[in-house]
Formats: C-alpha cells, sequence, structure tokens
C-alpha cells in the first residue's frame, strides 16, 4: 500500500505544484491520477520513488517513510515505465528488460532468461529480443518498456502517460493488456495520464486532481460517473457521463428472450415482427423481417453477462430490429435482449 | 638510370631507413607519435571538461570561448611561443595540437551528451541507476557516435597540421617538404603528401571500424530508415 500523509511539493518559487494530497493506493489495486496538466499528477507519482522529494508531508510504502531510503534502492524495487517507452537506445531488447536485474548484481544468464520470459509475458515474440529499440514500432517498444518495469518483480508499479504516445488502436491494445496482466500479477499501481477515459477503464479507484495540486475527488470509476463531487469534475468527466457509466453496468440480469431464433430455412410464419435467424452450430445469421422474409438484415451481438450495458445498447443499436443478440463466448445466441427489456435494465441503472 | 637524378622509388629504398634521424621511417614514426599523442591527450582532457559543462551549463561558454580563441591562433607564432619554454621538442608541437583538439572535442563531448534524449535520462534515473553508473552505462554509451564524429576531424586536421612543426625541426613528415626549398628536387615531397593522406586515412578508416563495433545500435537504426 502506498500512503501520501498530507503530501506537498512547493517550488522554489512559490509554485504549488501539490497541495496537501492525501490518499492511499491499496496494494494490488490500480489507482490512477487523473487531471489537466498542472494539476501535479506527474509530480505526485515521482515523489513516490523520490525522482523529486516532497516538501511537507510523508509517502508511506507498507508503512515505511520513502524519506528515509536510498533512492537508486528505493526505485530498484519500484517498477516504472515512462511516455515514449524511455528504453535505452544502444541496448538490445533483452539488456533493456533486463536493466534492473543488472543493476541489482544478478547473474547475467538468470537476468537475460528473466528477460525472455518478460519478453513473451507482454505478447512479444521472442526474436525480437536481439534488436534494438529503434527496430521496434511504439506500441512495441512500450510493451518492452512494461517488461522492464517488471523485470525485478518489483510489488509496485508507476506508469506515467505510459501510453499516449501511441495511436488510439494500439493503445487500446495496450490497456486491454494491463489489465490482462494485472489480473495475473496483481501488482499495486499508480497511473498517470491525462485521458478520463483511460482512467475509467483502467483504474480500480482514481483521483482526480486539480491544477494546483488539489485533490478533487478519489473514487472508484462507477460513483465518480455518477455522483462528481464538485463542478470542476462534472466538467473534467465530460458530457457523456450517463453512456460511459453503463460500462459498469452488468448484462448477466438483463432478461433475454428465447423464443425469436429461427434456423436458417425457416418458412412458416410468426406472429413476431422480427425473427433472428441461425445457422446449424446456433450462430446469428441477421434478422428476417416480416415485411422482407427473403432477406437478412445486420444484427449486433453482446457476450452475455461478460459485456457491459454499453456493449447490449450498441449491439440493439447497430439493428433495424432495435434489439441486441446475447451470444456466449463461443459465438452462439442464446438469445435476444428486446427494446422493452433495454428499457427495463436501464431503468434499473438509472435507480441504483 | 644512370647518372641522371634517382627515381622516386631509387630515392624512397636510399632514405627508407639510413639510421639517421631524418631517415623516412624515423620522420614516420615522429610523425606519428606528434599526431596520435594530441588526439589521445585531447580526448582525455575533452571528457571531463566536457562532462563539467554540462553539469555546470554556465562552464559552457567560457570553456568553447576559450578553447575557440586558441583555435583561432595560428599554430606557427605558438610554436615560436612554446620554444621559450620546451624547446625545440615535439612537446612543442604536441601542446598546441592537443588544444585544437580539444577545441573540436569539448563541443562534441557535450553535444554527445546532450543528445540523450530526456526520457532515456529520466527512465534511467526511474530504474534506479546512480549518477556514476547512468553516466559510464547509459549517457556516454549514447554520446560515442558524437564524440567519434570530433575524434575524425581531430585526427585528420592533426595529422596534417604536424607537418608545421617543420619550421622548428620538428614536424615529422614536414621535414620531406622543407628540404624542396634548398633543393627543387619533388621526389621527397610527393613521398611526404602521399604518407601524409594515407596516414589521415588509415586513421579516418580505424575511427569508422571502432564506430562500427561500438555502435552497432547506430548502424541497426540506418538500416531500418533505407
Amino acid at each position: 500500500m502506498i500512503t501520501f500523509e498530507s503530501v506537498t511539493k512547493r517550488y522554489p518559487d512559490g509554485t504549488v505544484a501539490v497541495d496537501r494530497l492525501t490518499l492511499e493506493a491499496p496494494t494490488g489495486r490500480i489507482t490512477v491520477f487523473v487531471g489537466p496538466s498542472g494539476c501535479g499528477k506527474t509530480t505526485s507519482l515521482r515523489m513516490i520513488n523520490r525522482m523529486i522529494d516532497a516538501t511537507e508531508g510523508r509517502i508511506l510504502l507498507d508503512g515505511v517513510p520513502v524519506q528515509g531510503i536510498d533512492p537508486p534502492t528505493l526505485r530498484r524495487g519500484i517498477g516504472y515505465v515512462i511516455q515514449q517507452a524511455g528504453l535505452f537506445p544502444h541496448r538490445k531488447i533483452v539488456d533493456n528488460i533486463a536493466t534492473v536485474p543488472y543493476l541489482l548484481g544478478w547473474d547475467r544468464k538468470k537476468a537475460r532468461a528473466t528477460a525472455m520470459e518478460l519478453l513473451e509475458r507482454v505478447g512479444l515474440d521472442p526474436a525480437l529480443a536481439g534488436r534494438y529499440p529503434f527496430q521496434l514500432s511504439g506500441g512495441q517498444q512500450q510493451r518492452v518498456g512494461v517488461a522492464r518495469a517488471l523485470a525485478a518483480d518489483p510489488p509496485v508499479l508507476l506508469m506515467d502517460e505510459p501510453f499516449s504516445a501511441v495511436d488510439p488502436i494500439v493503445r487500446t491494445n495496450l490497456q486491454d493488456e494491463l489489465l490482462r496482466l494485472q489480473s495475473e500479477l496483481n501488482k499495486t499501481i499508480v497511473f498517470v495520464t491525462h485521458d478520463i477515459d483511460e482512467a475509467i477503464k483502467l483504474g480500480d479507484q482514481v483521483a482526480v486532481l486539480q491544477v494546483g495540486g488539489r485533490l478533487a475527488q478519489l473514487a472508484d470509476p462507477k460513483t465518480l460517473l455518477s455522483e462528481p463531487a464538485d463542478d470542476f469534475v462534472r466538467e473534467f468527466l465530460g458530457q457523456d457521463r450517463g453512456i460511459r457509466r453503463l460500462r459498469f453496468i452488468s448484462t448477466a440480469g438483463l432478461r433475454l428472450r428465447t423464443d425469436l431464433t429461427v434456423a436458417e430455412g425457416f418458412d412458416g410464419s410468426s406472429p413476431e415482427r422480427w425473427l433472428l435467424v441461425v445457422d446449424g452450430d446456433g450462430r446469428p445469421l441477421g434478422w428476417r423481417s416480416s415485411d422482407r422474409p427473403e432477406e437478412l438484415e445486420p444484427f449486433g451481438t453482446f457476450v452475455h453477462g461478460t459485456d457491459s450495458m454499453r456493449a447490449a445498447l450498441d449491439a440493439a443499436l447497430l439493428s433495424p430490429s432495435g434489439c441486441a443478440v446475447a451470444v456466449d463466448e463461443r459465438g452462439r445466441a442464446v438469445g435476444v435482449a428486446t427494446r422493452q427489456a433495454l428499457d427495463e435494465a436501464l431503468a434499473e441503472a438509472a435507480d441504483g | 638510370m644512370g647518372d641522371g637524378p634517382p627515381s622516386i622509388w631509387e630515392w624512397i629504398g636510399r632514405n627508407w631507413d639510413t639510421g639517421r634521424a631524418d631517415s623516412i621511417r624515423n620522420l614516420l614514426t615522429d610523425h606519428l607519435t606528434m599526431s596520435l599523442v594530441p588526439i589521445v591527450l585531447a580526448l582525455v582532457l575533452a571528457l571531463p571538461l566536457g562532462l563539467a559543462s554540462v553539469r555546470w551549463r554556465w562552464l559552457y561558454q567560457p570553456t568553447t570561448g576559450l578553447m575557440n580563441v586558441v583555435y583561432a591562433l595560428p599554430s606557427l607564432p605558438v610554436f615560436m611561443l612554446l620554444i621559450s619554454v620546451t624547446g625545440l621538442s615535439q612537446t612543442t608541437v604536441i601542446i598546441p595540437l592537443t588544444f585544437y583538439g580539444m577545441a573540436v572535442l569539448i563541443p562534441a563531448v557535450v553535444d554527445g551528451l546532450n543528445s540523450v534524449p530526456d526520457h532515456v535520462r529520466q527512465s534511467a534515473v526511474a530504474m534506479g541507476f546512480t549518477p556514476l553508473r547512468r553516466l559510464l552505462q547509459v549517457e556516454l554509451p549514447i554520446a560515442v557516435p558524437v564524440v567519434l564524429a570530433g575524434m575524425r576531424v581531430v585526427a585528420v586536421s592533426s595529422i596534417s597540421l604536424v607537418s608545421v612543426g617543420a619550421l622548428i625541426g620538428q614536424g615529422g613528415l614536414g621535414g620531406l617538404f622543407t628540404r624542396a626549398y634548398q633543393n627543387p628536387f619533388m621526389p621527397p615531397v610527393i613521398v611526404g603528401i602521399v604518407l601524409i593522406v594515407l596516414l589521415a586515412l588509415v586513421a579516418d578508416g580505424l575511427l569508422v571500424l571502432a564506430q562500427r563495433l561500438l555502435t552497432p545500435w547506430v548502424r541497426a537504426r540506418k538500416g531500418q530508415a533505407s
């Protein structure tokens, strides 16, 4: 656990970067510092590993004040991922990853073996081990950056806008990958970003900071979206808070109809205007309209119980039938969420 | 053949190793000493001065300013001045050439260290490098290509400049040129020029080789770009 006890950073010219910050980053969880530029989020992060020293207050790592630990020793025990990866251009990928093990004086062979394991763990081809950073794409470099931070298996990981320099598709992949890794590793992560969507996606708890380094709100993402503490937080969250909140509502309780599904080649009549046509394996093929039964209309799917209400609503909006197709993990249709069912679920979400 | 002036090859054969101080072989050795010692000395001195100029930024302007003034001084009067201190020795040639080398290498060391991207330096700090280790294992290796580029300039100019020392009797192969004043006989001049150019080419080639061996990551980067 990382504890901030009324931490202030004041520069000699009087500028206050962080103002009496008090919060806890619980063990095994992702805490996100989010806010506009100048809110002191990176400064706060860097005070944890003493790249910047606090002016007042204390930061404790599992109860031990970091101010009492020699900075290089402290830092070797804390993983750090920087924007633009910060890889060493003159070292091969495997040696970049093994940086901290080398600093800790591990046997070279053991350090390299660990590096190779991590290379695979972050989803990279082991053939990249012998390359230099310039030969990798931005996304690959960032994965190497994550592997390097994990090399000595530190319990704490600090991530300073690690994904903001890559394009949106790669960023989404890296975010998903981080969540997958975290589900295996359970590190105590402090993640800094200026992107509220990234904060909401990744954070177990989100600390919204405002200019001048004041903590505006500390909450889990769902609470943050439904109960912003003040106008600053509300404005920072943006316009579509309600829609984004749907991400946190499960589709497990969504009522499904199973009587609207028919096999391919169905030629009978039905009182229903829309019927879902599925193939022999139960995979959806399209919607059959009673007006034009010869043509199949497009459909949208969501994984029942796994995907959020946002995905279900999205699926419904993709189809002229207005219904969303619920599928299982293998893509087989398990039922249909009608507008009525979606409406009920949304009403329930709005209440709670 | 016969009675005419000797051909260039005959002249080389006769003068290669006479055992005298002005044999071609001895002049070549002198030339090598007087050009290589300043290159090495300049590097050894430029490294700490360059490091200091990066660490304390205010040092950079005065240091390079002074070096540029030294660089602007014509070598001949400098030799003359030094004779009163170091006499007609090789040291009299080595000292100014070392300063010329430093004038090129200090900015090269500074530029090299400044070429380390900020995010690389910061990540080194965050990984837990001590300042000395960071310098030796991250910053200096990344500065190597820029420093070596400076070394190539210094090596070639140093090898060429030694010959001016001939005017005080310490010019290495430059000694072959001064003879042409006394006797309009061309072979020594040609041999001198060819050997100096060859020396410069070999030195440059060795530095390019060193660059390839020391910085494979730069080659990898170019390979990627092409």
